[in-house]
């Protein structure tokens, strides 16, 4: 790729200053958006660009704004800087790399929605990150960029940061407003959704940290222009967080509809000496593990159609590689192992039921169960599946279902002996 | 007496003024970082002080603790070296590498060394999945985070934190 | 009004109001579809995913927005891939639900499988067993056998004290949050809640002293499980071999219905003895719910110190004697009394017994006193809660005034009710001289000084506050707080003046209420018993005193001295009260577990009680002992049964006219509906198939009536003043009336003792400063006739200055306010001493 759109910090060295973003036309879309335009028409821009929200559901952006009621104020926005999906590691890069430009998307949806005072909500473990972010935050307001009557206006706009602490819940949007509220990271019942019924009770717009960055080039270039990159359904770029068993792992910017084959080979070095793609998990440890049976199945487009047609999902682009050596039994106590960890609690289903299959899964990782214990687990899971709460628990069955599925071998090669004592000790169970 | 407020009033200002007049419940999360500064845990007057400050009740602050895991309720060492072991580091070799750690500094995971300075814990993912082995360091109010680990690098920053500390105390005495 | 809409549940169709929930609707039609998370009286959750249910729309045409045929011309029903629950999803019209089908039974039988694999299936040792929701759902669409290695069960602590009331078991916790939710939702007190989260969550308090909330109890009922017991009741009895008892409470002016639960002991050779007080449905009084003190407060009546054998003053000496000698006796002192005869009741004598006594003081042309130091109860006759009124439809539009009165204190579920209602958008003002926990959710606070009470009501008149005045609805609670009795009668007047001049009156949701301090005040105004400004003298001058359920010798010296002075007296009660002491004849009478009865609330319902014990052996009830007396003394007074009574009573008193037991037992349906199937509430609310009682119409519903023209005059605008008093160094002591006090029923529930107030001298900081007294130090107040009275000062920034407050009824001799001086007689004992 020529140049990059969100991560043009690898492009213009110190991006990350004021004065060096504001020389490569910095802001000048905010200005243009707060000077120009109406809330209305920058809806319907962004509308018209298909941006999609890139926290891993892929919602048309401007429709989503379109929701909020105007006749219940304030309006806020929430920028989702949660980032906990095992594999995802790309609103970091942009916060810590490009942070003006994410800080501008974030102030352009502000203005969109008319909120005075916007939040970025990160995960505690960003805490470098917020600090760094509120002294940028500190040059804008210096800068008559954020603040009271912003470039000679009557708009006010106050950015805040707000640290979570460990807990990936906390990256469900409902569960999030939970938390910046001050309550247990829990998520809430839906209806009401949070344009009606967000923070604080009020309409409220939360994004992603990479679907806001991608707004000052939208309102600069036109929406005509965005349209230009990536597939019809799904325009525009992706940051792709590649892990797993690759070569080069790291954050890749490609347009949506790039091929696993252009991200792991032409871009991640490949695998090691020898290894091969045994599996693919597209959307971090909540993904359907791809199984690729063939290696065509490498040149799948990866946008979000293209992904849901070979029984997968693209989420927020959290590609783990999985090379011939990963046995998937030991893969999925992993996952499921993360998601007993990260369960709220509230449901049931999630919480008996995570707890139940993490005992399963990890009996058989160990060598310690039995052949039918395999069946159970594989029970377990489809017995969450479909009657949770919220989608942290429907996550959690995806690669044990679809593991199971395909990869039953792996998991019968623990269980060939049945084993000696079928129960281990229980855990000791703490947070 | 309402502690924090004693020791931090400028802080506690700051942070509340971060929200509307009337939802100081939400002060509640950065306030706790404020009181785990010192101590690495939030004690339970700290609670109360909280309390007080976001107009709630203790339990609603202890909740609070007890549902997020940067919290703590008990002391432990004065830096936690939170090591990622979830599966994308795992795939890169974090199980391995934590392993060895906690055999060359001879504790186990989820202990702390003698000195009282480093307690060595297992933890999950922590978005540097493409720069695995690494570990977050929780510790004098902060987080910080060490990438593309060894063991040895690791010992190593460990050395130099002991010699720090050691630096200061003598410096203090 | 919410439209209606037309749904189908398992084939059954049916029109409901918009908005209902789909559990709520199917329960209507006899459809019990199982929860555990989702309570009625609280807002959906849908945690527990136990009510799933299959839910389909009809589908809808894009183009022309109607509803799409098939090939019978029905709408075609799109049901949606997963299930919904029912719990959250309010229904819809055209809506299709079905809750009996594979799918839904396979889903009921998962999630049941779900929470007992961290279950620990110790039904056989359960509180709870015999009442259990869980226990019934497992049975009902359970699996077969555990699939989850038992071995790899988490155990946890089984005992954990979240207070002195109520004990955790942590392992049958299963998460549903109906008591974190009660607690901050319905009861004001988040003094419980979740500490860690996923399988780890577990119930906790971190607020000191703990689990500490008046109304705590009710998590006990509304937990689904066995995980919240109250101390009281562990491990007590299990609920099968309880039987049950319709009651009221004794203990203020709310009259919550009560169920009483009662067993045969066998350690007690098959004493009937009571297991636990629990609330009894009356949507109109209390909901579903009671507070402690009337679920804790009962040990009294089977308390070792009951006197069980009248006693007859010989020689000096009060001595057992037979119950003829006794009635002899006592008929004996009524009838050779040449001075006055004076029939003084407390607050807790039912309206039977009430009208008894009336009839006996009037027979002798006596004096009817009511020892009670609020005055104003005649104009509730008159203007009080018109009938049909239920303080759980206040809304928007309705207005509800409380002034001069801590309801936390003095009637719970009253202001459990009004917070409720001030959250539905109901205007709720309380007016007091000092904060209280009402205040918080007061959509105005008015702050007086005492003395300036009228001043408040003035300003209302005056149209200062026309969310008050000119609300649809507007209510009035009042109560005594900083005044005497004279003070109150004034606010009392004031405060029907605004009612009748702003047409507050007379109307269902309209009228006013006063907060007594006692369960059936009201009844006794009703039936003609008024207080005394001058008791003491009364007592002092009568020929014959009889006192019955009243211990005023216990309150103030001065009035057990004017009881020593007075002719003959006669004392029926509990105990061997200090009153009793001073007796010449002590009829031991039964408490109203024992018997039958009525009570009529602040509201003016009238409600029966039921027995629910034996009496102890010896006892009688008071109207029949007062019946006996008469009828030796000449005088023809129905005595035999309760009804018989009462029916007596009706036939005489015209507001009781048309009323009898028969009535009174009368219940219609109430929604929500509990008694049903154990799946709904948690098994433990009961059913109310004993009577919602009657409420009173005040005079003024009634054709024809006319407000007095003395009723329309401006108000005077101080009582007292404050600041005068101030000036020539006095204080207004003020008695405090708290929950838990020190009376003679309270102490002997020794799992109250914590709680119990203690008798102390609180003041401003300020105050005390001005009067060189430190926190701790022991003051002194010369009471005149009630002699010197010291107590340790407490300080409370909270109270306004220039005053001292006392709790009632903890050995402090003060009953009604007035002015006092206060000094130092030793300083604070130091600390460690
Ligand atoms: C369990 C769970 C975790 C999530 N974590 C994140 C996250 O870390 N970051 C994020 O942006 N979105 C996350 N989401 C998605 C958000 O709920 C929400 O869809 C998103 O923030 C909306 O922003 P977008 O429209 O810009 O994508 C998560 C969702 C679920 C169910
Ligand atoms: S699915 Fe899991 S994370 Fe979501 S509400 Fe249920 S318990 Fe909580
Ligand atoms: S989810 Fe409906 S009752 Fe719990």
């Amino acid at each position: 790729m020529s140049e990059h759109i969100l991560l043009r910090h690898r492009d213009i060295a110190n991006i990350d200053q004021l004065d060096v973003y504001l020389k490569h036309g910095g802001f000048e879309a905010f200005k243009k958006a707060v000077t120009t335009m109406q809330p209305a028409d920058l809806i319907n821009e962004v509308k018209s660009s298909g941006l999609r929200g890139r926290g891993g559901a892929g919602f048309p952006t401007g429709v989503k704004w379109s929701f909020l009621p105007t006749n219940l104020w304030p309006h806020y926005v929430v920028c989702n800087a949660d980032e906990s999906e095992p594999g995802t590691f790309k609103d970091r890069e942009i916060m810590e790399s490009n942070p003006f430009q994410f800080l501008e998307g974030l102030m352009i949806a502000s203005f969109a929605v008319q909120a005075n005072l916007s939040y970025v909500y990160l995960r505690g473990e960003f805490w470098q990150i917020a600090e760094m972010l509120d002294g940028k935050i500190a040059e804008l307001e210096k800068a008559g960029l954020l603040g009271e009557n912003i470039l000679g206006t009557s708009y006010t706009l106050r950015l805040h940061t707000h640290l979570g602490a460990g807990a990936y819940i906390c990256g469900e949007e409902t569960a999030l407003l939970e938390s910046l509220e001050g309550k247990l990271g829990q998520p809430r019942l839906r209806p009401p959704f949070p344009a009606v019924y967000g923070l604080f009770g009020k309409p409220t717009v939360i994004n992603n940290v990479e679907t806001l960055t991608n707004l000052p080039p939208i309102v600069e270039k036109g929406a005509a222009w965005y349209k230009t990159l990536g597939t019809e359904k799904s325009p525009g770029v992706k940051i792709f967080s590649l892990s797993g068993c690759v070569n080069k792992p790291g954050n890749y910017e490609l347009p949506l509809g790039a091929t696993f084959r252009e991200l792991i080979y032409t871009h991640g070095g490949g695998l090691a000496e020898g290894r091969t793609v045994k599996g693919i998990m597209p959307a971090g440890a909540s993904s359907s593990i791809i199984k690729v049976t063939q290696d065509s199945l490498l040149d799948t487009r990866m946008d979000y159609e293209a992904v849901a047609a070979i029984g997968s999902q693209l989420g927020s682009a959290s590609v783990i590689v999985l090379d011939d050596t990963v046995n998937m039994a030991w893969l999925v106590s992993k996952t499921v192992n993360f998601f007993k960890h990260e369960s709220c609690g509230k449901c049931t289903p999630c919480r008996e039921g995570t707890f139940w299959m993490n005992r399963l899964a990890s009996r058989i990782a160990a060598g310690k169960a039995a052949p039918q214990d395999v069946d159970l687990l594989d029970d377990v899971a489809k017995q969450i599946a479909g009657k949770c709460l919220c989608a942290l628990g429907e996550f959690s069955v995806m690669a044990v279902t679809t593991g199971i599925s395909q990869f039953r071998a792996d998991f019968d090669q623990f269980t060939a002996q049945p084993a000696q004592s079928p129960a281990e000790k229980p855990e000791p169970v703490s947070a | 007496m309402n502690q924090l407020l004693r020791n931090y009033p400028e802080e506690v200002q700051r942070i509340l003024a971060k929200y509307p007049a009337d939802r100081k419940r939400s002060a509640i999360m950065p306030l706790l970082y404020l009181a785990q500064r010192k101590e690495n845990y939030v004690a339970r007057q700290a609670l109360n002080d909280i309390a007080e400050i976001c107009e709630v009740s203790s339990t609603d602050v202890a909740s609070i603790v007890g549902f997020y895991t940067l919290y703590y309720d008990q002391p432990a060492g004065r830096y936690r070296m939170q090591v990622c072991t979830d599966m994308p580091c795992a795939l890169r070799g974090a199980e391995k590498f934590l392993h060895e750690l906690c055999e060359r500094v001879g504790i186990k995971e989820g202990e702390t060394t003698p000195d009282g300075l480093f307690t060595i814990e297992a933890v999950k993912c922590l978005a540097a999945c493409h720069r695995a082995p690494m570990f977050q360091v929780q510790g004098d109010g902060g987080i910080a985070f060490h990438e593309n680990q060894t063991v040895e690098i690791a010992l190593a920053w460990m050395d130099e934190v002991r010699a720090r500390v050691k630096a200061e105390k003598e410096a203090a005495a | 009004m919410a439209k209606d809409v037309t749904l189908t549940i398992d084939g059954k169709t049916l029109t409901v109001p918009a908005g209902m929930l789909i559990v709520d609707a199917a329960k209507m039609i006899g459809v019990d579809i199982p929860v555990f998370c989702y309570h009625p009286k609280m807002e959906p959750v849908g945690m527990c995913r136990m009510c799933l249910v299959d839910i389909g729309r009809p589908m809808i045409d894009r183009a022309t927005n109607q509803p799409v045929l098939d090939e019978s011309g029905q709408p075609k029903i799109q049901f949606a891939p997963k299930l919904d629950t029912a719990c959250t999803t309010p229904v819809s019209e055209g809506m299709v639900v079905i809750t009996q089908s594979q799918k839904v039974a396979e889903a009921r039988k998962d999630v049941v499988e779900f929470i007992l694999t961290s279950h620990p299936l110790d039904c056989p040792i359960c509180d709870k067993g015999g009442e259990c929701p869980l226990q019934n759902l497992t049975m009902g669409f359970g699996p077969g056998e555990s699939r989850f290695q038992f071995a790899e069960k988490m155990h946890m602590a089984k005992h954990v004290p979240l207070g002195d009331l109520i004990y955790l078991d942590r392992e049958r916790c299963i998460q549903c949050a109906r008591c974190v939710r009660f607690q901050s939702d319905v009861a004001g007190d988040p003094v419980i809640g979740f500490y860690n989260r996923g399988r780890s969550l577990e119930i906790t308090t971190f607020s000191e002293p703990g689990f500490d909330s008046i109304f705590s109890g009710n998590t006990t009922d509304i937990c689904p499980v066995g995980a919240l017991t109250t101390a009281d009741f562990r491990f007590g009895a299990r609920p099968w071999e309880l039987k049950t008892a319709a009651s009221i409470c004794s203990h203020c002016p709310v009259g919550c219905n009560t169920t009483v639960n009662i067993r045969r002991e066998a350690g007690q050779d098959g004493k009937i003895s009571i297991k636990r007080i629990m609330p009894r449905q009356n949507e109109q009084v209390n909901e579903i719910w009671l507070c402690d003190k009337g679920r804790f407060g009962y040990h009294y009546a089977e308390s070792k110190e009951r006197l069980t054998q009248p006693l007859v003053r010989k020689n000096g000496e009060l001595t057992p004697v037979s119950w003829d000698e006794a009635i002899e006796a006592a008929a004996q002192g009524i009838t050779q009394a040449k001075d006055e005869f004076v029939a003084l009741t407390g607050g807790r004598l039912p309206n039977e017994d009430l009208f008894a006594l009336r009839k006996l003081s009037d027979a002798r042309g006596g004096k009817a006193l009511l020892y009670s130091c609020m005055g104003g109860g005649d104009l509730i006759g008159q203007v009080g809660l018109a009938s049909g009124s239920n303080l759980g439809e206040l809304g928007k539009g309705s207005a509800v005034l409380v002034i001069a009165s801590d309801l936390h204190e003095l009637a719970p579920i009253w202001w459990l009710r009004l917070k409720a209602a001030a959250k539905r958008g109901a205007t709720l003002l309380v007016a007091g001289a000092r904060p209280t926990r009402l205040e918080e959710y007061a959509s105005k606070v008015i702050r007086y000084q005492y003395g300036e009470e009228l001043n408040v009501i003035q300003n209302l008149l005056d149209g200062q506050m026309p969310e008050f005045t000119q609300a649809e609805n507007a209510i009035i609670f009042f109560g005594g707080e900083g005044m005497d009795m004279l003070g109150t009668s004034a606010l009392a007047q004031a405060c029907t003046s605004l009612l009748v001049q702003t047409n507050h009156i007379g109307r269902p949701n309209n009228g006013l209420v006063p907060v007594w301090t006692h369960a059936n005040i009201q009844g006794a105004w009703d039936l003609g018993f008024h207080p005394s400004a001058s008791l003491a003298r009364n007592l002092a001058s009568a020929g014959v005193v009889v006192v019955s359920a009243a211990d005023p010798a216990g309150d103030e010296a001065m009035l057990a001295d004017a009881l020593d002075s007075a002719g003959f007296v006669i004392v029926q009660e509990l105990f061997l009260t200090e009153t009793a002491r001073r007796a010449d004849v002590v009829f031991p009478v039964q408490a109203h577990f024992e018997r039958e009865g009525t009570f009529t609330s602040g509201e003016r319902r009238v409600q029966r009680f039921y027995p629910a014990i034996y009496p102890p052996a010896g006892t009688r009830p008071d109207f029949n002992v007062i019946a006996s007396v008469a009828q030796k003394a000449g005088h023809a007074i129905e005595g035999r049964f309760a009804s018989l009574a009462f029916n007596a009573l009706a036939a005489e008193v015209p507001v009781y006219h048309g009323l009898d037991y028969t009535k009174l037992a009368e219940v219609s349906a109430q929604w929500p509906i509990v008694g049903r199937s154990d799946l709904y509430y948690g098994g433990t609310t009961y059913d109310n198939n004993r009577g919602l009682g009657v409420h009173l119409e005040p005079a003024c519903q009634k054709p024809g009536w006319h407000a007095p023209a003395a009723w329309a005059g401006r108000l005077p605008e101080h009582t007292f003043d404050l600041a005068a008093m101030n000036a020539q160094g006095a204080l207004w002591l003020v008695p405090l009336v708290r929950l838990y006090d020190q009376g003679s029923l309270l102490t002997r529930s020794p799992l109250l003792a914590q709680h119990l107030a203690k008798p102390v001298y609180a003041l401003h900081p300020e105050t005390a400063a001005s009067l060189g007294l430190a926190e701790g130090d022991l003051a002194q107040i010369d009471a005149g006739a009630n002699g010197l009275v010291s107590a340790p000062v407490t300080f409370d920034s909270n109270l306004p200055r220039g005053c001292i407050f006392a709790p009632r009824s903890t050995g402090l001799p003060f009953t009604h306010a007035h002015g006092v001086k206060l000094v130092k007689i030793a300083a604070a004992a130091p600390v460690g001493d």
